[in-house]
């Protein structure tokens, strides 16, 4: 049984459908990634998963039981997370406030410090801003820290939703051994990313999305040397 | 000499005034800072709060008199207020629960049409249940007078000034250093971000209602040690003033809302010292307009998100 399965969901903005009978799973302990171009539907399936729009028909079951409608904040409880598109960090809120609301539905407060510690060893640089403003890090940091904070949360699935977007290579390459390191330690992460070189190169299996319908799955590395996906994602 | 004790002792009369004020617009920043809703039903809100605290006085045989002994024990008036906040808590979130939250992506305009309906709909309720003529409310505290250096404050006043320092201190607090007020701060911000941290976005907008409300219950409890007869429009003015004082401090600021009532007290009560009581009823519209004109995001307004 896989951790996450999407079966045959369409979403529509009023009139307009932005996701066309789109089926994707996510097993235990995978990395998959999701990519394809802009507006192709890809934040709109992540969004479709943790709850924030709800699909019009199909299923998306999570752990073995449909979440279709069960509310966001609960399937942050059950370990289903979101470190959503451009960051979505509270800027008014500090850093240690940032990284303590991604446990805030956990009780466990021995084990929450213990997380935090590893956080800020994963990501040394959010350590030296805990007292400042979320919204006073640049880009990099701030996408540290929605990292951070997700993983705050003990995710069974971490959802990325471009991650990568807008940072220097230096930190691109940063970001992606962090998912790397993180999946190592038992998360599954289901990645977003329009960067399809990198994430096909870390995850085992992905999927291609194009105007609402995936076009393409399988192996990530088979993906890689696909024509078509060379010519579309891989400026090849 | 003379002039400016004069102008200190109103300075002081404006506090005692201004902390009601502040008391009721903390309710109205507080749940704009998280929906963008002006609650116009607010100001009646702090008109059942004076009510909820007189009814069961006079049940359990308080009688309102003109004496200067106070009718009802200080741990009974105690009892009354957790009551009143309780029940204006309740009302609340009762309000927000069935009026607003159906409304909540219909837009702004319904919204506000909806919060102008339930104040006109609170207050006839107040007139059918409470009726038109006016209640006294029993007496809470031995009046007595106090010298503080150069002005002279009735004891009700330094408690209303007291209370409310008291009530604000615990809210700051609250919203500062508990990951409740966290989440609050975030709900403000974002509430779909909040909820991808696992808040109950829901929750947290009911704890909103209900801690603004409960704020507005004791506001209408303590202008009773003050001003003890109680009418069912006796919400309008002080609600109407209390959310000018919202927007002077800069509306979805829980200091600016405490800064803008302070100030509005203070300027009034100046104003009426000096110019007569009938000037100092215009006051917070001329501070309104004047704030409007200069810095239309009020004094604590940011220009960026930060509203809690
Ligand atoms: N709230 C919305 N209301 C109406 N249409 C929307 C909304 N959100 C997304 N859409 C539309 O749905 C389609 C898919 O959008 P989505 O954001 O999922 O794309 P995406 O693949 O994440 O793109 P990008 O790479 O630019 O982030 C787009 O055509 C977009 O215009
Ligand atoms: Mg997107």
């Amino acid at each position: 049984m896989a951790l996450l399965e999407i079966e045959h969901v369409d979403v529509f903005y009023g009139a307009v459908q932005a996701l066309r009978s789109v089926s994707l799973r996510v097993e235990q302990g995978e990395v998959v990634s999701l990519v394809g171009s802009n507006g192709a539907g890809k934040t709109t399936t992540l969004n479709a998963i943790c709850g924030l729009v709800r699909p019009r028909a199909g299923d998306v079951r999570f752990d073995g039981q449909s979440i279709a409608r069960v509310p966001t904040h609960e399937l942050v409880r059950r370990g289903l997370v979101m470190a959503p598109e451009g960051r979505g960090i509270f800027p008014n809120l500090t850093v240690a406030e940032n990284l303590d609301l991604g446990a805030y539905s956990r009780r466990d407060h021995g084990a929450v410090k213990t997380d935090l510690d590893r956080v800020l060893a994963l990501f040394p640089r959010l350590n030296e801003r805990m007292r400042q403003k979320g919204g006073t890090l640049s880009g990099g940091e701030q996408q540290m820290l929605a990292i951070g904070r997700a993983l705050m949360s003990r995710p069974k699935l971490l959802l990325l939703d471009e991650p990568s977007l807008g940072l220097a290579p230096l930190l691109v390459k940063v970001i992606f051994d962090t998912i790397d390191a993180i999946n190592r330690e038992g998360v599954t992460v289901l990645l977003v990313e329009q960067n399809a070189n990198a994430a096909l190169k870390h995850s085992k299996r992905a999927y291609v999305l194009e105007s609402g319908s995936i076009a393409l799955e399988g192996d990530a590395s088979q993906l890689r040397d696909d024509p078509a996906v060379k010519a579309a994602y891989l400026g090849e | 000499m003379l002039a400016v004790n004069e102008l200190l002792q109103q300075v002081a009369n404006g506090l005692a005034k201004g902390s009601v004020y502040a008391l009721i617009a903390v309710g109205y920043t507080m749940v704009y800072g998280v929906l963008e809703l002006i609650n116009f039903a607010h100001g009646e809100v702090f008109m059942l709060g004076a009510y909820f605290g007189y009814w069961p006085a006079r049940w359990l045989g308080y009688m309102p008199d003109s004496g200067e002994k106070p009718q009802v024990p200080a741990p009974v008036a105690l009892l009354l207020t957790f009551g009143a906040m309780a029940a204006c808590a309740l009302i609340g979130v009762l309000v927000e629960r069935l009026a607003y939250r159906p409304l909540r992506n219909a837009g702004r305009l319904s919204a506000l049409i909806t919060a102008i309906g339930i104040s006109v709909l609170m207050q006839n309720l107040a007139l059918v249940v409470f009726h038109a003529d006016s209640k006294d409310f029993p007496r809470m505290i031995d009046q007595q007078s106090v010298v503080l250096g150069p002005v002279e404050l009735p004891n009700t006043k330094l408690l209303i000034i007291g209370v409310t320092a008291l009530m604000m201190a615990g809210l700051f607090w609250m919203v500062r250093y508990t990951r409740t007020g966290a989440a609050m701060r975030a709900c403000s911000h974002s509430m779909k971000t909040a909820s991808l941290m696992g808040v109950n976005v829901n929750r947290i907008i009911s704890l909103t209602f209900a801690i603004g409300s409960a704020m507005a219950a004791v506001a209408g409890v303590l202008i009773s040690l003050d001003q003890p007869r109680l009418t069912p429009l006796m919400g309008l003015m002080p609600g109407l003033k209390a959310f000018v004082a919202a927007v002077l401090g800069g509306i979805g600021s829980i200091p600016g809302a405490v800064a803008g009532g302070i100030l509005l007290g203070v300027v009034e009560s100046v104003v009426g010292g000096v110019a007569g009581t009938t000037y100092s009823e215009a006051v917070a519209f001329v501070l309104l307009i004047l704030i409007l004109l200069v810095r239309p995001s009020g004094l604590f307004g940011k220009s960026g998100r930060e509203k809690v």
